[in-house]
């Protein structure tokens, strides 16, 4: 019988993802493109988050925006309404876009005419945050009426973002939402996460998201 | 839920070390995963035995490793573990600090090959 050999690996499991991922940042970085990966629960107002900030900055940054959502093009159109590009990707009953699906989305846009894309990614707070899609930063909301909790449930998600976006604060009077407790726990789990409270329904908050999401593109853009 | 994609990325990464060895078989591939990635094993396992068959790694064992969440207090340096299932809190048990840093429970990985 043959004997045993054991190896030593140590390689990460999803390490032909990474590797692309890495391709994908250097390309966005050739062409000086900031990407952002933005990810939340269905119905927590990524695709209203995404239509503020187009409106917000679409004088000062041109903006392209890559939509994951399972097989629907409501949202693209409300994107292309706002008067700027986007991509749908038909992900049928997928769970999480990957680096080979943005890699797809980004061969269809022209890098040289945009300045920041944004992706809107499948509502799901579990499966995207283990898939690096080579954007620049990461981004995820949360509602208020999700419930201040889900830092508890989720933790891998709220880890691995540099920013959160707490919206729908105009229902905090409907809810015993608790602002300070959903901070306290985010910032146990990952000290460097920007936390902005914003309402896309009466734009509370949505200049402050804006100026942040600003600064990064502006600082990215200084060290290339 | 995502599971088949992590599968597929975790039989290339084996299958590309395996032929690297010259190995005729997998045998047995050890994971490390943290408690903070939300796998099922049951449904990894069954996807290898689905994705697997036909190459080199048909029949392999699975051994799924957990590196448990370890956070450290920035505030008395203690270490401890916390356990995410039971929604336990983050702060340290020691000092009650908040200011407190995860080290490790992120692992995603292909630790071993038994091969012949």
């Amino acid at each position: 019988m043959d004997n045993i050999r054991l190896i030593d690996i140590r390689e990460e499991i999803l390490s032909d993802n990474q590797n692309l991922a890495n391709d994908i940042r250097s390309k966005l970085r050739d062409n000086q493109v900031f990407m952002l990966n933005l990810m939340s629960s269905p119905g927590s107002g990524k695709t209203s988050l995404i239509v503020e900030t187009i409106r917000r900055l679409k004088d000062e940054l041109r903006i392209g925006v890559i939509e994951g959502d399972i097989d629907s093009l409501v949202d693209s159109e409300k994107i292309v309404a706002e008067g700027v590009p986007a991509v749908q990707l038909r992900t049928g009953g997928a769970c999480h876009l990957d680096a080979p699906m943005i890699e797809t989305a980004l061969e269809s846009m022209d890098l040289k005419t945009v300045d920041l894309i944004i992706i809107e990614n499948v509502g799901n707070l579990v499966c995207p945050a283990e898939f690096d899609t080579g954007a620049t930063k990461r981004a995820m909301i949360l509602s208020v009426p999700e419930g201040d909790d889900k830092v508890l449930k989720y933790p891998l998600m709220f880890s691995v973002c540099d920013a959160l976006v707490v919206n729908k604060i105009d229902y905090l009077a409907l809810s015993d939402f608790n602002q300070d407790l959903l901070k306290e726990r985010a910032k146990m789990l990952n000290r460097e996460i920007e936390i902005m409270a914003v309402s896309c329904r009466t734009g509370e908050g949505l200049d402050h998201w804006c100026q942040w999401l600003r600064n990064e593109v502006m600082n990215y853009r200084n060290r290339l | 839920m995502h599971e088949l994609a992590v599968t597929e990325g975790m039989l290339k990464v084996v299958l590309r070390h395996a032929e690297m060895n010259k190995a005729k078989r997998v045998v047995g591939i050890t994971l490390r995963i943290g408690e903070m990635s939300d796998i099922v094993d049951e449904w990894l396992k069954r996807y290898f035995d689905y994705l697997s068959r036909g190459t080199i790694a048909e029949g392999a064992q699975i051994i799924i490793e957990r590196s448990p969440a370890v956070f450290s207090c920035g505030d008395c340096g203690a270490e401890y573990i916390v356990n995410l299932k039971a929604k336990d809190k983050f702060s340290c048990p020691e000092c009650g600090a908040n200011n407190v840093e995860l080290i490790s429970g992120r692992e995603f990985l292909v630790q071993d090959l038994q091969v012949v």
